[in-house]
């Protein structure tokens, strides 16, 4: 989804990226809950590493609150710390 | 009161009914603190994403509790003792959420997906992992 976002705005202007908005503000944002795994695999790579905010366009104050949930869903054993 | 969510993770081998007596005893120890339990879900036996003590299932229960935390402190002790809790989380949180929890809501969500096809395997964004790092030169 996001791959294809940049290659529209890219054809209509180089160089200029649509900017991103934050997936997690403004209204009908979900909620960023430990227990909704379907929502927080959206943010892990395919190795289960978190993804950086920068690729993502996720807020600062969202991308802590966001590897807090992550953290804690994987110590409950519902996602993976590493995915070999 | 502080409000808290609890989950806790028993062995595999234990049955389902065996798992709702421990809660029942939990309870029974928040209740004699002075807290109460304001909701108990059984998740079921899900596998895990990792071996938790050479486990690779195990039984997932939420408690919502209302408790003070010397009752919340006494029953995380007693879950240390028994050897059928693999592990167990309690987070504080502002307020307990009503009704089914996210990962008893998963199902319908799926229902209502299943029009979408694929969606993002493992995120899908931009760049791949990095390899694990070289041997380092000195």
């Amino acid at each position: 989804m996001a791959i294809k976002d940049l290659t529209t705005s890219q054809a209509r202007r180089p160089f200029q990226r649509r900017r991103k908005t934050c997936p997690f503000s403004g209204p009908n944002a979900p909620k960023i809950d430990y227990k909704d795994v379907r929502l927080l695999q959206r943010y892990v790579s395919e190795r289960g590493k978190i993804v950086p905010s920068r690729i993502t366009a996720v807020s600062a104050l969202k991308q802590r609150e966001l590897a807090r949930a992550i953290k804690r869903a994987r110590f409950i054993g519902i996602m993976p710390y590493a995915v070999s | 009161m502080p409000l808290y969510e609890h989950i806790y993770l028993a062995r595999q081998d234990v049955s389902p009914q065996q798992v709702e007596e421990m809660t029942n005893t939990l309870t029974e120890v928040l209740t004699q603190g002075g807290g109460k339990v304001t909701k108990n879900e059984y998740w079921g036996l899900k596998s895990l994403s990792y071996r938790i003590k050479k486990n690779r299932k195990a039984h997932y229960s939420l408690l919502n509790i209302d408790a003070p935390a010397p009752a919340v402190a006494e029953m995380e002790r007693q879950m240390r003792i028994n050897e059928d809790i693999l592990r167990f989380m309690t987070v504080r949180v502002d307020e307990l959420e009503e009704g089914p929890s996210a990962m008893l809501q998963k199902r319908d969500r799926d229902d209502d997906r299943s029009d979408r096809p694929g969606g993002r395997p493992g995120g899908g964004f931009g760049r791949g992992d990095r390899d694990s790092r070289p041997p380092r030169k000195f």
